[in-house]
C-alpha cells in the first residue's frame, strides 16, 4: 500500500509529544501503536530489530542510565513497573526479639531493620527460593529452610567506655555501642548457604554499613534474630530492588525562526548548561534569502547542541520574545531510563531481570489464552 | 543566668543567612527583639508571673490583712501571724530525700505541692510564745514558677529530673493530672461603664466595685429625665441629689457645679433633680441620711444579743462609707472623694444624654481585665485562710469557755488539728474546677481544665487560651466579633468554631498581662508633676476650659491644665524606670481626662519607642543584643522599648515598618507577625489564605499527631498519640522557631501532586502512596494507660494481685500473658479478652474481726481484661504507691499503626481529608527524576477554599528541597515567591512549580503539567481503627432489653426518628416493625381479653382464669411503660381486636 505524503506537522505529531506552555499534546498513542489507518505498518521482527536501539549514557554498578529507543510507552512502562514491584529481592521479614531494652520500640526497630538493603553473593541470591508466607487459606506456609530463609542476628549491648576522656560529652566516645549500625547485623549461614555465601564479599550483609538502626545507653541491649526472605516490591517497598526506576522522554527543541544577539544569550539561560550553544551567523546563512539571517552576519545565534541535558523546564515558553520561534517536544519512543539499584543486583542486570519477568508473564498469558480457547 | 539554648536561636546563621558579623539593618532585624522578649517572658509567662506574684506578694498581703485571731471569751488571748512563706515542693511521705519532681507526681498520682509556713506569736497562759515555722497547709505549685524545682534549671538538669525543657509550664499537677487554670476574661472592675438604651430613654453609669472585703455594683441611672442612684442594699432608687447631700455636699449650687460645671446645657438638664429632692423635703445631710437609712435592706442578722440596733442615720453612714462604691475609701467620714466620684458618674450620664456616642463599649478590650491563676488562687486562699482562722477561733473559744482546764491551753495544738483544711480546699478547687467562695458569692465551675497533651501545640495552645464569662448559649454577635482593639493582643485566627466561637480567644505572641502595682507612688508622682489635688477644687474649675482631670484606676484624684505635657512628663519617668513599666497613661479627649492605670489583668505588649521621627532602637542596639551584651530588660530600662496596654495603644500612633514613620508617629511595631498567636503562627503564608482557613487550621493543629515532649516516653498518659518519624516543616515560620515547634514537630513533609486520580479522591479524599506508607509515612503510635489501685478495706484486708489459673500445668488461655507476679510482662502482645492484671478482692471487706465475726479469708477474682478489638503490646508496667500508701499499678499499652483507608490527614491550611485509596507506587505518576508523590490531592480543593498560602508553601518547599535549605513562610514576610521561582528555574524546573508527569499506569505523559512539591501534612488523631464498628447481634441493656448504645459497648446502630419518618412516609410498615420491635426488644406477653391486663403462663391473675388469655408480641419497652404506670396507680388496659375482622 502506498504511503501517503505526510506533512511536516503530521510527522512531528507522530514522532513527538508536544510540550506547550500549559499543556502536553499528543500524549496518547493509538490502540495499535505505530499503526495508522490506510498505511501499512505490519509488524515484522526485522523492522523492530532495526528500529530498536539501546544506548548507555552511563553504567555504574548501581546507577545506570540508558536510552531505550523504538518501543511503545506501554512496553517501557511495563519494564519500569516490573523493576519497581516485581523483580524479587531479599529483605528482612521476620524479627524475633529476645531482648530489646533500647528506647526504640520493638515494632519500630523491626520496621527499620526491614528497610535495610541487603546484599550478598548473587549466585546465592538467585539460588534462593520463595518462602511462602502463611495465609488464611494456607495457615502453614513454608517451613523455613536453607533454600528459602536467611538468618541474621543482632546482638549489641551498650557499656561505658572506661578509656573515655574526662568531660567527654560525645556519647559515641563515652560509651561502647552507643550507636547501633547496620554493619553490626551478623549473618548465620545454614546448610547449603555456606557454599554460596561463604566468602567475605559474598556474605549476606547490609549494603550500606552505616545505617543507624538504634541508639543505646549503658545497660541497654538489643538481642534479636531475623529471617530474611525473598519478596517483591508489590508486597512491601523493602523488597523493591531499585531505589527508583523511571524514564523520561528524550527532549526535542526546535528553533523555528532564528534567535539572535541578546535574545540568543537569554535563550541559552532558559536551558541548563550545554543544551544551547551560541554560534556566529555565517556569511552563507546570511546570504540565504528568507532564512531570517539576512544582515546578521557575525551575530550570535542560538543552536541546539545537546537536548539530552534539557530538563524541560519550559522556561523559554514563558518569554514573549521566543514565542513562535521555538517549539518544544519530546520524542515519543525514546525513553531515557534511569535505574538506581539498592545494592542487591547491578543496575543493568536488573533491567535484564525485568525483561525476563515480562517474558515469563507473556508466556503465562499465552498459556492461559491457549487453555481458554480449548 | 544566660541560657545557651535560647541564645542559640539568636545566633543561628540560617535566619535569612545572617550571622554575627553580617551587617544589621534596623528595618529588617528588629524582630531580633522577639526572641529576646520570649527569652525573658516566655509563652506562658503571664501564668507564671501571676503565680509568682501571688506567692511572693499577695500571700503576705492576705495574711497581713487577717493577721490576728482573737477570742470572744478571753480578752487577753491573741494569736498573731507575723509572716508567711511557701517552701519548696516536697514529698508528704518524706523518706530521706524529700524534694519531689513533677514527673514523679504525674506517675504516682500525687499532688505537686509545697508546704506553706507561717510564723506565729500567741498567748499561752501568761506568756507570749513565738513559733517561727508552723506549716498550715500545702499549696499546689505551678510548674516553672519561682517555687518550682524546675525554675532556673538548665536543659541537662531538666533531663535529670525527667522533665522536658520545652514544656512551657504554667500548670499544676493535682492527683497526678495536669490542670490548667484558664485565663478568665471579665469586664474591668472599679471602672465606670456608661450604657444607654435609647428606646427606653435609659442611660446608666455603672461601676463594679471590688475590694478585698466586699464586691458590689452601683448604678447612676437616668429614668424619666431624672437621675437616681441604684444599689443592691437600697430598696428603691434614690434621687442623686439626695445622695450627694447625704455625702455632705449640702449646697445645691455646689452640687450643680460638681455635676454640670458652668455649662448651661448640662445645668438645665440637671436642675430637675433638685426639684425631686426638694419635693421629698430633704435639705440637709441629716435629712438625707434619715431618708437613705430608711431604705436600706437589713440583711444582716443581729450579731448576738450584745450588738446594738443602729438607727437610720448610722445605717446610712455605714452603707455610704463601706457598701456603696466601696473601692473609693472614706477616711474619717470624709465623703468628699466619694461624692466627687458620684458626681463624675452623674456627669457621664449627662454627657451621654446629649451625645449617645459617649457610651462605653463593653466589648472594647481596654474595658476588659484578664483574671489569671494567681488572682483566682489568692481569692481561694483568702477564703480558706479566713475560714481556717474562724474555725480556729471557734475552737479556741470552746476550750477557753471551760472554767477548769486540765492542761495549759496551747493554741498551737488546735492549729495542727485544722492542718488539712487549706490543703484540701486548694486541691479540691483545682482538681474539680469549682471555685465556690461564700464571701464573694462566687460560684464558678469549669475554671480549671485538664491540660491537653494531644500534641505540643495543643498543650501550648491551652496555656494561651482565654475563656470568657459570657454565656455560650446566647446568640449575640457583639462579644464574639473581632474587635479592632484586639490588634496585637489577641490572635485574630485562633478561636474555636461553633458555640464558643469568639468567646474563647487566644493571646497573641508578644502579649503580657499586668500584675498589680502600688498606687501610692504613682499618686505621689502625679503631684510631683504639678497636678492639683481635686478634692480642694470647685466644680467651676474642674470643668473649666482646658482642665483635664487625672484619674488613677478610674478614681479622680487631680487636675491639670497641660495634659499633654503632663503625659509626656509621666512617660519620661516611666521610661526612666521611676514607675513600673506596666503603668499606663493615656488621654481621653472626649472626657477631658487623663487616665493612669496600675491595676492587674490589663493586656499589654511591647513596642519600640519612636522619638522625633526616629526609632530609638538602632542597629547598634541590635548588634549588642546579638552579642548578648544587651537583654530585653535593658531595652526596657533604657526606654528603647515600652509596654503599652490597650488604652494607651489606642492613644498612640504606631508605625508598622520603619519606612512608615512620620512626624506624628509615637511607636514602631517590633514585628507584624506577632499579631498572631502561637498556634496560628504555624501556618505558612497565612496572609495569603482566606481567613476562616487559618481558623480551621488553628483547631486542627491541636489534633495533629507528633512529638509531644522530650520526656514523652517517660510519661504514662491515659491516651497518648505519637508519630514515629515526625519531621520539621520544609517551610517554617519565625513563630515555629520561637515556640520550638521544629524541635517537637507534628507532621511530615509529603511530596504532593495536585491532580485528579482514579475518582477515589473526590470530596477532599487523598490518595496515598503505598510504598511511602511502607517506608514509614504517617506511621503513628497509640499509648493507653490502664491503672488500678490495690485498695485497703476497713477490716484490715486489702486487694492483692493473684496467681494465674493453670490447667495441666499450663496457664489457661486468657491468663497466658500473666507472669508469675500476676501482671502482663513488657513486650507481650495483649489481645481482646486477655487478662493483664490478675487483681483479687477479698470476699469479706466489712467484718470487724472482733469476737466470732471472722468472715472468710477467701478472695474473688477481679481481673482487668483487655477489651479493645485490636491487639496492643505492653509498653510499660509501673508498680508504685500513692500518697495514701495504696499500691498503684499502671500498665501502658502501645499500638503502632500505619495509615489506612479513612485515616484523617490535613495540611497546615485548614484542608483536611481522609485517605480514599492507597495506591501502588508503580501506579503513581512520576516526574522526570522518577520522583513519585506521597500524596495526591484533588485540585478541586483549591478554588472554593482559596488557600493560596498552601500553593506558596508548595513552591517555597520545592525551592527549599532543591537548594538544600529551609524556607520561611512567616506571616507578612517570608520567602518571596519570585525568589522561589528563580530557584526552581535555576534547578531546571518550571518557575510555576508545575512538573511534566508521566502516568504510572499507561506510561504516557499526562496531558497537563501538575503542581508538584512538598507540603507539610499532619496526621490527625481521628483514625478508622478507633471508630470502626458494626454489629449483627450483641448485648442488650438490662432495663429496656434494647440493644446497647455505642462502640465501646458493642452497641447497635440506631434507626432514629428521622429514619423512622422516612419509612413511615414510604409506607414500609413491615420493615418498620422489624427494625423497631422484632430486631430490638420484642417480648411475648399474655393478655387477658376480659380485663385487658397482663397475665403470665397463660393465666390472668386478675380474673383468676385462663379463659380469655391470649399471647401477643409487644416491645419490651411498652410492657415496661404499662407496668411503670401501674406502679403509679395508673391502669392501662389493653383492648385487643382483630386486625383483619372477618
Amino acid at each position: 500500500m502506498p504511503v501517503p505524503a505526510l506533512s511536516e506537522a503530521d510527522l512531528d505529531r507522530r514522532k513527538n509529544v508536544g510540550i506547550n506552555l500549559e499543556t502536553v499534546t499528543h500524549v496518547q498513542s493509538t490502540d495499535f501503536p505505530g499503526h495508522y489507518p490506510g498505511e501499512d505498518h505490519s509488524w515484522s521482527l526485522e523492522k523492530f530489530r532495526n528500529n530498536l536501539r539501546v544506548e548507555f549514557h552511563h553504567n555504574d554498578q548501581y546507577d545506570a542510565s540508558f536510552s531505550l529507543i523504538g518501543v511503545d510507552a506501554a512496553i517501557a512502562n511495563a519494564f519500569r513497573r516490573i523493576l519497581i514491584s516485581e523483580v524479587p529481592s531479599l529483605a528482612i521479614e521476620y524479627v524475633f526479639i529476645h531482648n530489646n531494652t533500647s528506647i526504640i520500640q520493638d515494632e519500630v526497630l523491626a520496621h527499620r531493620l526491614g528497610l535495610v538493603p541487603l546484599t550478598g553473593d548473587k549466585a546465592g541470591l538467585n539460588w534462593l527460593k520463595w518462602f511462602k508466607k502463611p495465609t488464611e487459606e494456607d495457615p502453614e506456609g513454608s517451613e523455613p529452610s536453607d533454600y528459602n530463609t536467611v538468618v541474621m542476628k543482632l546482638q549489641v549491648a551498650c557499656s561505658r567506655n572506661p578509656a573515655a576522656a574526662r568531660g567527654e560529652t560525645d556519647p559515641t566516645k563515652l560509651f561502647h555501642n552507643a550507636h547501633v549500625y547496620a554493619h553490626q547485623l551478623t549473618f548465620h549461614p545454614a546448610g547449603r548457604q555456606r557454599d554460596y555465601f561463604s566468602s567475605p564479599e559474598g556474605a549476606i550483609r547490609s549494603f550500606h554499613p552505616n545505617i543507624l538502626l538504634a541508639k543505646l545507653r549503658p545497660g541497654q541491649e538489643i538481642d534479636l534474630e531475623m529471617h530474611c526472605i525473598k519478596g517483591i516490591g508489590a508486597d512491601h517497598a523493602k523488597f523493591s530492588p531499585v531505589a527508583t526506576a523511571s524514564y523520561r522522554l528524550f527532549p526535542d527543541i526546535k528553533i523555528m525562526r532564528p534567535i539572535l544577539g541578546d535574545d540568543a544569550v537569554k535563550f541559552q539561560t532558559c536551558f541548563p548548561k550545554g543544551v544551547i550553544a551560541l554560534e556566529d551567523v555565517t556569511e552563507e546563512e546570511a546570504s540565504r534569502v528568507g532564512s531570517g539571517y539576512e544582515g546578521h552576519v557575525g551575530e550570535k545565534k542560538a543552536v541546539v547542541v545537546n537536548p539530552y541535558k534539557d530538563t524541560v523546564s519550559r522556561e523559554c515558553l514563558r518569554h514573549d520574545e521566543f514565542k513562535d520561534k521555538v517549539k518544544l517536544g519530546r520524542v515519543r519512543d525514546h525513553f531515557i531510563f534511569h535505574v538506581e539499584s539498592t545494592g542487591q543486583y547491578d543496575s543493568d542486570e536488573l533491567f535484564i531481570e525485568s525483561v525476563k519477568v515480562l517474558k515469563v508473564k507473556c508466556q503465562r498469558m499465552k498459556r492461559s489464552l491457549a487453555s481458554m480457547m480449548r | 543566668m544566660l541560657n545557651i539554648q535560647d541564645l542559640e536561636a539568636l545566633f543561628q546563621t540560617h535566619y535569612e543567612g545572617k550571622s554575627l558579623t553580617d551587617p544589621i539593618s534596623t528595618a529588617k532585624d528588629k524582630w531580633n527583639l522577639l526572641p529576646a522578649f520570649l527569652k525573658v517572658k516566655g509563652l506562658v509567662k503571664q501564668h507564671i508571673d501571676s503565680f509568682n506574684y501571688f506567692v511572693e506578694v499577695e500571700l503576705k498581703k492576705i495574711v497581713q490583712a487577717n493577721k490576728k485571731v482573737l477570742s470572744d471569751v478571753e480578752p487577753q488571748f491573741y494569736l498573731k501571724y507575723t509572716d508567711i512563706w511557701v517552701g519548696s515542693p516536697e514529698r508528704l511521705d518524706a523518706d530521706g530525700e524529700d524534694q519531689i519532681t513533677p514527673n514523679e507526681c504525674r506517675l504516682r498520682d500525687m499532688t505537686y505541692a509545697a508546704p506553706v509556713f507561717v510564723a506565729i506569736e500567741y498567748v499561752r497562759g501568761k506568756s507570749v510564745v513565738k513559733r517561727p515555722r508552723v506549716p498550715i497547709g500545702r499549696l499546689p505549685i505551678m510548674l516553672r514558677s519561682s517555687k518550682c524545682v524546675l525554675s532556673n534549671k538548665s536543659e541537662s538538669e531538666m533531663a535529670i529530673l525527667n522533665e522536658c525543657p520545652l514544656d512551657p509550664g504554667g500548670y499544676f499537677i493535682v492527683n497526678g493530672t495536669e490542670k490548667v487554670i484558664l485565663v478568665q476574661e471579665q469586664l474591668s472592675k472599679n471602672r465606670v461603664i456608661v450604657e444607654a438604651e435609647p428606646k427606653k430613654g435609659i442611660v446608666q453609669a455603672s461601676v463594679t466595685s471590688s475590694t478585698h472585703e466586699r464586691k458590689s455594683k452601683s448604678y447612676v441611672i437616668l429614668k424619666k429625665d431624672r437621675i437616681y442612684l441604684r444599689h443592691n442594699v437600697l430598696n428603691e432608687d434614690v434621687p442623686i441629689v439626695l445622695v450627694l447631700k447625704a455625702m455632705g455636699i449640702q449646697s445645691d449650687h455646689e452640687i450643680l457645679l460638681l455635676v454640670a460645671g458652668i455649662d448651661n446645657v448640662y445645668q438645665d438638664d440637671f436642675s430637675v433633680n433638685f426639684e425631686e429632692c426638694a419635693k421629698l423635703g430633704v435639705h440637709t445631710q441629716q435629712q438625707a441620711l434619715e431618708y437613705l437609712g430608711a431604705r436600706i435592706k437589713i440583711t444582716r442578722k443581729p450579731i448576738g444579743s450584745g450588738a446594738l440596733k443602729r438607727n437610720y442615720t448610722q445605717e446610712a453612714l455605714e452603707a455610704l462609707a463601706s457598701v456603696i462604691i466601696t473601692h473609693v475609701p472614706v477616711r474619717g467620714l470624709n465623703f468628699r472623694p466619694k461624692a466627687l466620684y458620684v458626681a463624675f458618674m452623674v456627669r457621664r450620664v449627662l454627657m451621654t444624654m446629649h451625645d449617645p456616642n459617649m457610651v462605653d463599649d463593653r466589648d472594647y478590650v481596654g474595658n476588659k481585665r484578664l483574671e489569671l491563676a494567681g488572682q483566682l488562687l489568692s481569692l481561694l486562699f483568702e477564703d480558706l485562710f479566713k475560714k481556717f482562722n474562724h474555725d480556729l477561733k471557734m475552737n479556741i473559744d470552746k476550750v477557753l469557755k471551760k472554767p477548769n482546764r486540765t492542761q495549759e491551753f496551747d493554741a498551737f495544738e488546735h492549729m495542727q488539728v485544722h492542718g488539712n483544711y487549706i490543703t484540701q480546699g486548694m486541691n479540691r478547687a483545682i482538681s474539680t474546677g469549682n471555685w465556690n467562695l461564700k464571701r464573694f458569692k462566687m460560684e464558678r465551675a469549669g475554671v480549671t481544665h485538664v491540660l491537653s497533651r494531644l500534641s505540643y501545640i495543643s498543650a501550648l495552645g491551652m496555656m494561651t487560651r482565654i475563656s470568657s464569662q459570657f454565656e455560650k448559649t446566647r446568640k449575640v454577635s457583639g462579644p464574639r466579633a473581632l474587635q479592632p482593639s484586639q490588634f496585637g493582643m489577641l490572635c485574630p485566627s485562633d478561636t474555636p468554631e461553633g458555640e464558643a466561637c469568639g468567646l474563647v480567644k487566644n493571646l497573641a505572641l508578644m502579649t503580657h498581662i499586668t500584675t498589680d502595682d502600688e498606687e501610692a507612688p504613682v499618686i505621689k508622682l502625679v503631684f510631683v508633676l504639678g497636678a492639683e489635688d481635686i478634692a480642694a477644687i470647685s466644680g467651676r474649675v474642674v470643668y473649666g476650659q482646658g482642665a483635664y482631670i487625672i484619674f488613677i484606676n478610674g478614681t479622680p484624684i487631680a487636675l491639670t491644665r497641660q495634659p499633654k505635657q503632663f503625659l509626656n512628663g509621666f512617660r519620661k519617668f516611666r521610661r526612666m524606670g521611676r514607675v513600673s513599666e506596666f503603668v499606663s497613661i493615656y488621654i481621653n479627649h472626649h472626657h477631658h481626662a487623663v487616665h493612669i492605670a496600675t491595676d492587674e489583668g490589663r493586656i499589654c505588649r511591647p513596642l519600640i519607642v519612636v522619638e522625633n521621627g526616629k526609632s530609638r532602637v538602632t542597629a547598634r542596639h541590635l548588634q549588642a543584643l546579638r552579642k548578648g551584651e544587651l537583654q530585653f530588660d535593658d531595652f526596657l530600662s533604657r526606654g528603647l522599648v515600652e509596654y503599652l496596654d490597650v488604652n494607651e495603644e489606642n492613644d498612640s500612633n504606631i508605625a508598622i515598618y520603619e519606612k512608615d514613620i512620620n512626624p506624628s508617629t509615637t511607636h514602631l511595631e517590633i514585628e507584624p507577625f506577632t499579631v498572631l498567636g502561637a498556634v496560628a503562627g504555624l501556618i505558612p503564608y497565612p496572609h495569603h489564605n482566606q481567613s476562616p482557613r487559618n481558623t480551621y487550621q488553628c483547631a486542627m493543629g491541636k489534633q495533629a499527631i507528633g512529638a509531644i515532649a522530650h520526656n514523652q516516653f517517660l510519661r504514662i498518659d491515659t491516651l497518648l498519640y505519637l508519630m514515629v518519624y515526625p519531621q520539621k516543616p520544609m517551610v517554617k515560620t519565625r513563630t515555629i522557631e520561637l515556640i520550638k515547634y521544629d524541635k517537637l514537630p507534628a507532621g511530615q513533609n509529603a511530596t504532593v501532586a495536585v491532580m485528579s486520580y482514579s475518582g477515589y479522591d473526590i470530596e477532599d479524599a487523598l490518595v496515598l502512596n503505598k510504598a511511602s506508607c511502607d517506608r514509614g509515612f504517617g506511621r503513628c503510635q497509640v499509648f493507653r494507660k490502664y491503672a488500678t489501685q490495690l485498695k485497703k478495706y476497713p477490716n484490715g484486708t486489702m486487694d492483692r494481685v493473684g496467681d494465674r489459673h493453670e490447667e495441666n500445668g499450663a496457664p489457661i488461655k486468657k491468663h497466658a500473658l500473666l507472669d508469675t507476679d500476676g501482671l502482663a510482662a513488657v513486650g507481650d502482645k495483649v489481645s481482646s479478652g486477655e487478662v493483664y492484671i490478675m487483681k483479687q478482692t477479698p470476699l469479706n471487706t466489712s467484718a470487724s474481726g472482733l469476737g466470732s465475726d471472722y468472715g472468710t479469708n477467701e478472695y474473688r477474682d477481679t481481673p482487668m481484661t483487655y477489651r479493645l478489638p485490636d491487639p496492643s503490646y505492653v509498653d510499660k508496667v509501673m508498680i508504685s504507691q500513692t500518697e495514701a500508701e495504696a499500691t498503684l499499678l499502671k500498665i501502658q499499652t502501645r499500638q503502632t499503626r500505619r495509615p489506612e483507608l479513612g485515616d484523617k490527614f490535613s495540611s497546615r491550611h485548614g484542608q483536611k481529608g481522609v485517605v480514599g485509596i492507597i495506591a501502588e507506587q508503580a501506579d503513581m505518576p512520576f516526574n522526570d527524576q522518577g520522583i513519585v508523590p506521597d500524596i495526591i490531592m484533588n485540585p478541586h480543593g483549591f478554588p472554593s477554599r482559596m488557600t493560596v498560602g498552601k500553593m506558596l508553601e508548595l513552591v517555597s518547599g520545592k525551592a527549599g528541597v532543591l537548594s538544600g535549605n529551609l524556607q520561611y513562610g512567616t506571616a507578612f514576610g517570608g520567602s518571596k515567591v519570585e525568589d522561589m521561582g528563580n530557584i526552581l528555574i535555576n534547578k531546571g524546573f518550571s518557575y510555576s512549580g508545575k512538573d511534566y508527569l508521566t502516568s504510572g499506569i499507561t506510561g504516557e505523559a499526562l496531558p497537563a503539567y501538575v503542581f508538584f512539591g512538598p507540603i507539610y501534612y499532619q496526621k490527625l488523631k481521628h483514625m478508622v481503627q478507633d471508630k470502626m464498628h458494626s454489629r449483627s447481634r450483641g448485648p442488650r441493656a438490662i432495663l429496656t432489653r434494647q440493644p446497647t448504645e455505642g462502640r465501646s459497648r458493642d452497641g447497635g446502630l440506631r434507626l432514629g426518628e428521622m429514619e423512622r419518618d422516612c419509612l413511615i412516609a414510604y409506607g414500609a410498615s413491615q420493615l418498620l416493625l422489624e427494625r423497631l420491635m422484632l430486631s430490638s426488644d420484642k417480648h411475648e406477653v399474655d393478655i387477658c381479653e376480659t380485663c385487658g391486663l397482663m397475665g403470665y403462663q397463660n393465666w390472668c391473675q386478675n380474673c383468676k382464669s385462663s379463659k380469655a388469655v391470649v399471647k401477643m408480641m409487644i416491645p419490651y419497652a411498652a410492657k415496661l411503660l404499662i407496668q411503670e404506670l401501674l406502679s403509679m396507680n395508673v391502669l392501662a388496659r389493653l383492648k385487643l381486636e382483630d386486625e383483619f375482622p372477618a
